[in-house]
């Protein structure tokens, strides 16, 4: 695992992600963020599960950013800028030095094992028998967002 | 020279912060949202980072961290649509996304 190709991932991801939160254009800010799930799906392809990776593609890119699009253009809000929210940058620098102490101080395993690739075949299998009951769940919850987000946006009878 | 665990975690971590950062700082609802998935994107690949690289189990193959990440996609996918739905239904009702804008319930 090469660590140039990481670091040329993550710093597309962690420019993405800052364009994000600091763009004044949404639809900008939209596009950094498109930037942002693709890097997360490229570092999936370097620790080798290519089949989250391809998911994480078409669900964020195909399915989550365009819903974002239409969300924006449908209202259409304007983002003034309203100045630099320094306690938001404090909580998320706090954040990130107590988690990096954490990670630092922890005994981790330093070596790359060697490990067969996932086949897409392994994954259906593990689906259909170990976690048949998670999927019949996560059917469900599908399917309750779905009638919910209707219900949410559906028109209101006078 | 090889890139492991160590360095996935620090930029997960990386990614967590500006995720919180982008929900603390934005005024849009929708931005809002977007900085939550940032924030379950990097916990995401937390999961996979461990998955590669933990020591195997010697009874064979265990794919718990894969799972774990196609289910959370999953439920991430339901969350934004119908947090998009609710935002389509508050600007309907008051003209405005801007969450410091909606505070009819507050005392």
């Amino acid at each position: 695992m090469n660590i140039f190709a990481l670091i040329i991932i993550s710093v597309v991801v962690l420019a993405g992600a800052l364009s994000a939160a600091f763009l004044p254009r949404l639809v900008h800010a939209t596009l950094a963020v498109i930037l942002t799930f693709v890097g997360v799906a490229c570092m999936y392809f370097l620790l080798g599960a290519e089949f989250v990776g391809l998911v994480q593609i078409f669900v964020y890119v195909g399915a989550v950013a365009i819903l974002i699009v239409f969300t924006i253009l449908l209202t259409n809000p304007e983002e003034k800028s309203e100045g630099v929210n320094w306690l938001g940058i404090l909580a998320a620098a706090a954040v990130f030095v107590g988690l990096a102490w954490a990670i630092t101080n922890t005994a981790l395993p330093g070596q790359v094992p060697e490990v067969e690739p996932l086949t897409v075949k392994q994954i259906g299998d593990t689906l259909m028998t170990d976690y048949v009951w998670p999927l019949m769940g996560i059917g469900l919850l599908l399917t309750a967002a779905l009638i919910g987000a209707l219900i949410l946006v559906m028109e209101e009878k006078e | 020279m090889n890139a492991t665990l160590p360095h996935f975690l620090i930029i997960s971590a990386a990614l967590f912060s500006l995720g919180l950062l982008a929900a603390l700082s934005r005024r849009t609802a929708i931005f809002i949202l977007i900085g939550i998935e940032m924030m379950l994107a990097a916990a995401n690949i937390n999961f996979i980072a461990f998955w590669r690289m933990a020591p195997r189990m010697p009874e064979g193959a265990d794919h718990s961290g894969v799972m774990f990440v196609i289910f959370a996609i999953a439920a991430a996918a339901a969350e934004a649509a119908v947090g998009l739905a609710l935002v389509i239904a508050i600007f309907r009702h008051h003209r405005t996304t801007k969450v410091n804008e909606i505070n009819q319930l507050k005392g």
